[in-house]
């Protein structure tokens, strides 16, 4: 199949060698749980049970809000001991509502609904299973799944693409999940196909993954899934830019795949949906990588929600040395945190433990306007120009130069020899934007509040001075009748 | 609790100093040359011109408040330095050295805001400087065939400023302009006096640095299959000479000289390689570097064959570093999902 090009891109050191040969192992189970209530995009799901409930493996303990939310289920069965804030891999570092369960060893299901011919449901049928089972996109975005599904059928969907870049470094857990699953993934592939009525269904997968890449075709014969082998360089596993490769077509700016005709869902989504479909199981686990060069074990685990990330650390053998950083995710697009009390929530792809050389970093000097960070961005961007533009605080120069089409992919900050951190200048920025673009919106908010308020005093008073008039006119024909009739009654005398 | 680090959390290994200390490495070999032509008196004139930057930097960053250490460390500096000293007359006196380093580093990049925020390449602004100041000194070539001098005499030379009797000689450019101002067509003015062998080898009379052609031709190279530079700027700036040469050479063979004639001398191998892919002083983009390489391409052959002086690279940068903030402002990368306008692209689905 012919492939696209791309722009910028790098090519950071892989090291998928610590842990793409070991297979998925389940953990152990957990004494505690802890399941935030929001681990997806949208607004938190809302709990449905109480403190002292026992529930069952896979029963709905949250379910979702609102337009854009996921339902949650309990990942074994057991107690709930608490309903409260608890340490959670948020960028705030602060607690997050959580329900807080206490396993009772038991790994007791509820009954589940198993369907073995899962093309006779309708399509809408599908989307309706897969918001119910709690399925959020599992490569990061954790978008809510049934949403993406129900929003593409509505505008149809001319190429399903299968995400199986996993460009980031470290992360083998979409890679092992295509090992070890290739034909449930082709089969929850092929449902997703079936709800959203594509005409064309794309795998897309590194060429770094030859073993994932033959499993998957194996498991592919006879469909009309096409498998294909991309370059590997990161970002690929990014959705604009997989996009781009496989179909040469570019997202216009401000819009969604759906708008080209395009739905992009990751390979580990299609797992968990063929599991929800199949055999009616919520997204209850996922597999998780556990790697770094702090790490002694590296190893790729399948861990329930919830489970705290130390017990996946010491399932790993623990520390060989201290980390200097602890991250979630790749290292690329990451986020660092410190509480390994934090739990493994649906959007966990990683858990590393670097080491300082690991982590490059050093003191940033000067900018020498090299332009590698230009030529590395794959979107096109100056960054060296956003970023003086930025810290002259003029935002709106730094939109003008594509703040708002910046991907946050770290490509830049990566490259720049002079270490400037120019990603974290753009999410810095961004945030700032955003709060502008909320206090513009309050202020038009509150101005539109004024306007009717002045409207409706406006005419109310010209409704009096009508009526004050209207009076005055009847009064005067009144008058006039009467001396109208006094003057004839004169006349007449 | 510690400060959350942002991502990446991964940095490619790389820094400034290491992106200078490549670039130092790809000039070496044209420098050893030099100094194995001409001399000690080349060796002092480049170690004076070093210390001076160094010295001069760390003074005025010193001056300034800033810690000095990160300043030196990174070699910019120092490149510097080196670009001038070998584009100067290898048996130039001291003082060239250190007032040319001096300017180079102080008024070409300190005063401008230090590393990065310099409008002029510093060694191209140090050279014009010293040219306009001391045309003398400047001009002075030494033919590198005849003996060399010892380490000692090299003392003299440098310091003292002594002649080298019957050393003396024009450098290929200088040597056809003068020949022109009396007269006499390019046939006779090269005739034993040019050979693109000799050229490429450097066994010219010519500054430090810059004879050797081919040397610094594999330089760049190495430059270019080590990322530090890409090709644009380079293939640019020879096609920027070569292009008006072969045609002019075509209309008129006897007083216009041919391409390769031009793309071997003075210091358009240096230039093409080492300044003109200057990060701070050339264009962002692809697009950019090219029209800022055949710029300084075209001004050097339009210096060199009707200007005043007999090379024109010093010239011809200057004048389109004035323009690479205009360049940057008007060349920029088409953004993704935009149309070179900024707009938004039209959706057009099922493409
Ligand atoms: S890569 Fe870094 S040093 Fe180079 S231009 Fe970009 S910001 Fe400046
Ligand atoms: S982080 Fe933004 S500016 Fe930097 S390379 Fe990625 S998209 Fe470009």
């Amino acid at each position: 199949m012919k492939l696209f090009d791309l722009r910028g891109g790098v090519h950071p050191e892989g090291r998928k060698n610590l842990s793409a040969e070991r297979h998925i192992r389940a953990l152990s189970l957990p004494k505690y749980l802890f399941v935030p209530l929001q681990q997806h995009i949208g607004a938190p799901a809302s709990p449905v049970v109480n403190v002292g409930d026992k529930v069952l493996k896979g029963q709905l303990i949250a379910v979702a809000q609102g337009a854009v939310s996921s339902s949650i289920h309990a990942p074994t069965s057991g107690v709930v001991v608490a309903l409260g804030d608890h340490v959670a891999p948020h960028p705030s570092g602060l607690p997050v509502p959580t329900i807080t369960l206490q396993s009772d060893g038991a790994e007791k299901w509820i009954t589940c609904e198993t369907i073995a011919d899962p093309l006779a449901l309708s399509p809408e049928d599908i989307a309706a299973r897969v918001g119910a089972a709690g399925i959020v996109g599992l490569g990061g975005a954790t978008f809510p799944s049934a949403l993406k599904l129900n929003l593409s059928r509505s505008s149809g969907v001319q190429t399903l693409i299968m995400n199986g870049g996993e460009c980031e470094p470290y992360l083998t857990c979409d890679d092992r999940i295509m090992r070890e699953r290739a034909v449930e993934i082709i089969e929850g592939i092929q449902l997703i196909a079936y709800a959203v009525a594509a005409k064309e269904i794309l795998v897309g997968i590194e060429d770094n993954k030859p073993e994932a890449i033959a499993a998957m075709q194996a498991a592919a014969q006879g469909t009309p899934v096409k498998v294909v082998a991309m370059p590997s360089m990161y970002p690929m596993g990014s959705e604009k830019q997989i996009i781009q490769v496989l179909t040469g077509m570019e997202i216009p700016a401000g819009g969604r795949p759906a708008d080209i005709g395009v739905l992009v869902h990751n390979v580990a989504t299609a797992y968990a949906v063929q599991q929800a479909i199949r055999f009616g199981r919520p997204l209850i686990s996922r597999i998780v990588t556990i790697s770094g060069g702090a790490i002694k074990t590296a190893c790729n685990v399948e861990a329930l929600i919830g489970t705290p990330v130390q017990e996946l650390i010491d399932f790993a053998d623990g520390y060989s040395q201290p980390a200097a950083r602890m991250v979630l995710g790749g290292p690329m697009m990451g986020q660092q945190f410190t509480n390994t009390n934090i739990p493994v929530v649906k959007g966990t792809s990683g858990v590393l433990a670097l080491t300082q050389s690991e982590i490059g970093q050093a003191a940033p000097s000067p900018c020498i306007r090299c332009s590698t960070c230009i030529r590395a961005c794959p979107v096109g961007l100056m960054p060296v120009e956003m970023v003086s533009r930025i810290r002259a605080s003029d935002l709106a120069a730094a939109v003008s130069f594509g703040l708002k089409d910046c991907i946050a992919c770290g490509s830049c900050s990566y490259v720049c020899p002079a270490h400037i951190p120019l990603v974290h200048y753009f999410n810095y920025a961004k945030g700032d934007l955003a709060t502008q673009e909320r206090v513009k919106l309050k202020q038009e908010a509150t101005k539109k509040l004024a306007d009717t308020r002045n409207e409706r005093i406006a005419r109310i008073e010209r409704e009096r001075a009508e009526a004050a008039a209207r009076r005055k006119a009847a009064r005067e024909a009144k008058e006039r009748a009467k001396e109208a009739a006094a003057q004839a009654a004169t006349e007449t005398v | 609790m510690t400060p959350i680090a942002h991502s990446p959390h991964a940095h490619a290994p790389v820094s400034i100093g290491k992106v200078m200390g490549t670039v130092l490495l790809a000039l070496t070999p044209a420098t050893l040359f030099g100094f194995w032509l001409y001399g000690w008196p080349a060796i002092n004139l480049w170690a004076i011109s070093i210390i001076a930057a160094i010295v001069g930097e760390a003074l005025v960053v010193r001056m300034q408040g800033r810690a000095v250490r990160p300043v030196i460390m990174d070699g910019s500096g120092i490149l510097t330095a080196w670009l001038l000293a070998i584009s100067l007359p290898p048996f130039a006196p001291w003082w060239i050295a250190v007032l040319g380093s001096l300017f180079a580093v102080i008024i070409g990049k300190q005063v401008f805001g230090g590393l990065g925020q310099n409008v002029f390449n510093p060694a191209m602004a140090a050279r014009v400087m010293l040219l306009i100041s001391f045309p003398l000194e400047m001009t002075s070539w030494i033919a590198p065939d005849a003996n060399a001098p010892g380490f000692m005499d090299s003392l003299r030379v440098t310091f003292m400023s002594q002649h080298m009797d019957g050393m003396a000689s024009a450098s290929l450019l200088g040597h056809v302009k003068t020949e022109f101002t009396r007269g006499v067509g390019l046939d006779q003015a090269l005739a034993g006096y040019y050979s693109p062998l000799h050229m490429l080898l450097g066994s010219r009379a010519g500054s430090l640095g810059e004879s050797a052609a081919l040397l610094l031709l594999i330089g760049g190279l190495f430059l270019i299959a080590r990322r530090i530079i890409t090709w644009h700027a380079p293939v640019a700036m020879l096609l920027g000479v070569a292009v008006p040469a072969l045609i002019f050479n075509a209309i008129n063979a006897n007083h216009y000289a041919g391409p390769m004639y031009h793309l071997l001398s003075g210091g358009l191998m240096l230039g093409a390689f080492f300044i003109v892919t200057d990060p701070v002083t050339s264009p962002n983009t692809a697009t950019g570097q090219l029209i800022f390489g055949f710029g300084c391409g075209l001004f050097t052959w339009i210096v060199r064959t009707w200007g005043g002086y007999p090379e024109g690279v010093a010239f011809a940068v200057m004048l389109m570093n004035t323009l690479t903030p205009l360049i940057d402002q008007y060349v920029k990368p088409r953004i993704y999902g935009r149309d070179r306008k900024g707009a938004a692209l039209t959706a057009n689905k099922g493409a």
